[in-house]
């Protein structure tokens, strides 16, 4: 190894480890038997997880996380898939702009899309509605749904449907059995998107719910502002743990490298 | 007629989203131009009082304060990104690529909330002294920031990287070129559309960040999103907010669009 090269791998890691150390932090805080930090800890507790999972305004919360996030992706799977559908396969009038609008609430920032609702549905009276925050979310996730079914949309080759109906399958049988099996990895990786960007999702959450509909982010939000013990290091861990597990889950099984068009010539077979 | 009817259909329920979606940006504008009436949530007749306080001293300062912020937060946040991207593109062994690929996406997909608090407990911590002050400081905000925008910024980065032919940099070195002069002359230009659209969307992104502001600035950095939910949530000042949103949504829409027009391959 070179010395150009040891310092570029020394550069990377500790730019690494700036993206890694307050996670890593907030995993220590979160076992430490006081409220104030102590390094080395003076032994290990898990008080602060007791305080987090009995909260009753974090299990509200949780519950309405696991609402919102399962009826949010299982709405936007079916819309999604369908619009990614039309959008790789079929000859669609103004393609462009129906893309652009499909995935615009990607850009949109979330404090103009949260008070538009909060002004929308204040407007329809339906501020207390949890429906608003779940067709809110259904919104926001509908993007990462379409751009995960489309890479496996483009991937598929039509052929294999028009073997299957030219041997006789009706056209929803085809579907069923040959175009749907052959999405599977798009879906499963667009549901992953879905589940976690909803999950985490919190400025227009903030906008449209109220202290009885709050999803957990916004519940963290508000607890972070008024109490400043380690509670919320014990809840920040589980989302950590979870999302870690997630992202390595999905690299090891999806691929998350095609994903991300991280695929070009350093794929292209041994480089030497 | 099958074929062609397919199409639509299968677009409809996201027309619905699209509607639900442009109805709400609709409100807001609507809201932004009709006049605020202290203590209620009615609203007056048509104005622009909304946007000519939007240009007041108080205000302004605000607006300065987030385009300063978001400026030094895409040039930090691409130079601390290069690096790990070209390693990234690079990397020869599948499980160094998937370590490091792991490492950039899980904060990516860590929330706002978590990752903010996290940078809380490092800047507040009594264990660690730092030179200057930083919780509750801009500088604390800007670190917050450029955290938050290094995993966009890697992954596009890594995928304009991973389309650079490293053969191109390998005969530039067997011509005799320097490391530094083969990435000089050859990565870093064959990079740059990456650059451009990576830095065009981290400060996008930056103009309208909220949680990293709100909590590691103490309410002492204020940046346009904090403002708007100020004013709508806590003042109740709907119009007012709306004016704030679409200063925010007009900045990121023109950024997005120049974005668009530099990626469009020119008929040459």
């Amino acid at each position: 190894m070179t010395a150009a090269r040891a310092t570029g791998v020394a550069v990377v890691v500790l730019l690494l480890a700036f993206l890694t150390v307050p996670s890593l932090v907030v995993i220590v805080v979160s076992f430490n038997p006081t409220a104030i930090m102590a390094f080395p800890p003076h032994g290990l507790s898990l008080r602060w997880y007791e305080n987090a999972l009995t909260y009753p305004q974090f299990q509200r919360a949780a519950v309405n996380s696991l609402i919102v996030t399962a009826a949010a992706t299982l709405l936007a799977l079916p819309i999604g898939t369908a619009a990614a559908l039309a959008l790789v396969r079929h000859r669609v009038a103004a393609h462009a702009v129906w893309a652009a609008a499909l995935l615009s609430p990607v850009v949109v920032p979330g404090v103009a899309a949260g008070l538009g609702f909060l002004i929308l549905a204040a407007g329809l009276g339906l501020l207390a509605s949890r429906w608003v925050l779940i067709a809110v979310h259904a919104i926001l996730v509908l993007p990462f749904v379409i751009r995960s079914v489309s890479v496996s949309v483009a991937n598929l080759d039509p052929a294999l449907e028009r073997a299957a109906a030219s041997l006789g399958a009706r056209p929803s049988r085809v579907f069923r059995r040959v175009t749907l099996p052959l999405l599977r990895p798009g879906l499963a990786a667009a549901a992953l998107f879905a589940v976690i960007v909803s999950v985490n999702e919190f400025v227009v959450s903030l906008f449209v719910s109220t202290r009885v509909t709050e999803i957990l982010p916004v519940a963290m939000f508000t607890y972070v502002v008024n109490y400043t013990d380690p509670t919320m290091a014990a809840l920040s861990t589980f989302f950590i743990a979870a999302t870690f597990v997630a992202v390595f889950a999905a690299e090891r099984w999806l691929g998350l490298a095609r994903v991300f068009g991280l695929e070009g010539h350093a794929r292209g077979g041994p480089s030497r | 007629m099958r074929a062609r009817l397919a199409g639509p259909l299968l677009l409809a329920p996201g027309l619905i989203a699209i509607v639900l979606f442009a109805t709400a940006l609709g409100a807001l504008f609507r809201l932004s131009v009709l006049e605020f009436i202290p203590g209620s949530l009615r609203t007056g007749g048509v104005t622009a009082a909304n946007f000519h306080a939007v240009l007041s001293a108080q205000y302004l300062r605000a607006i300065g304060d987030t385009a300063l912020l978001s400026a030094a937060t895409t040039i930090l946040t691409l130079l601390a990104s290069y690096p790990v991207a070209y390693a990234l593109a690079r990397a020869r062994s599948g499980r160094v690529r998937s370590l490091l690929l792991g490492l950039t996406l899980a904060p990516f997909f860590t929330g706002a909330i978590v990752r903010t608090y996290a940078w809380m407990l490092v800047l507040g911590s009594s264990l660690v002294s730092w030179p200057v002050r930083l919780l509750f400081e801009p500088s604390g905000v800007l670190v917050g920031l450029v955290h938050f925008s290094m995993p966009t910024m890697i992954l596009i980065l890594a995928a304009a990287l991973a389309h650079v032919d490293p053969a191109l940099e390998r005969a530039a070195a067997s011509l005799g070129a320097r490391p530094a002069r083969v990435f000089a002359r050859v990565t870093l230009p064959l990079s740059m559309p990456g650059v451009v659209s990576a830095s065009l969307i981290v400060f996008a992104w930056t103009f309208s960040a909220f949680a990293t502001p709100e909590l590691l600035g103490g309410g002492r950095v204020k940046m346009i999103a904090n403002v708007v939910k100020d004013l709508a949530l806590d003042s109740f000042n709907w119009p007012g907010s709306a004016a704030f949103a679409i200063v925010a949504l007009a900045v990121t829409l023109a950024l997005v669009a120049g974005l668009g027009r530099l990626l469009t391959p020119r008929a040459s």
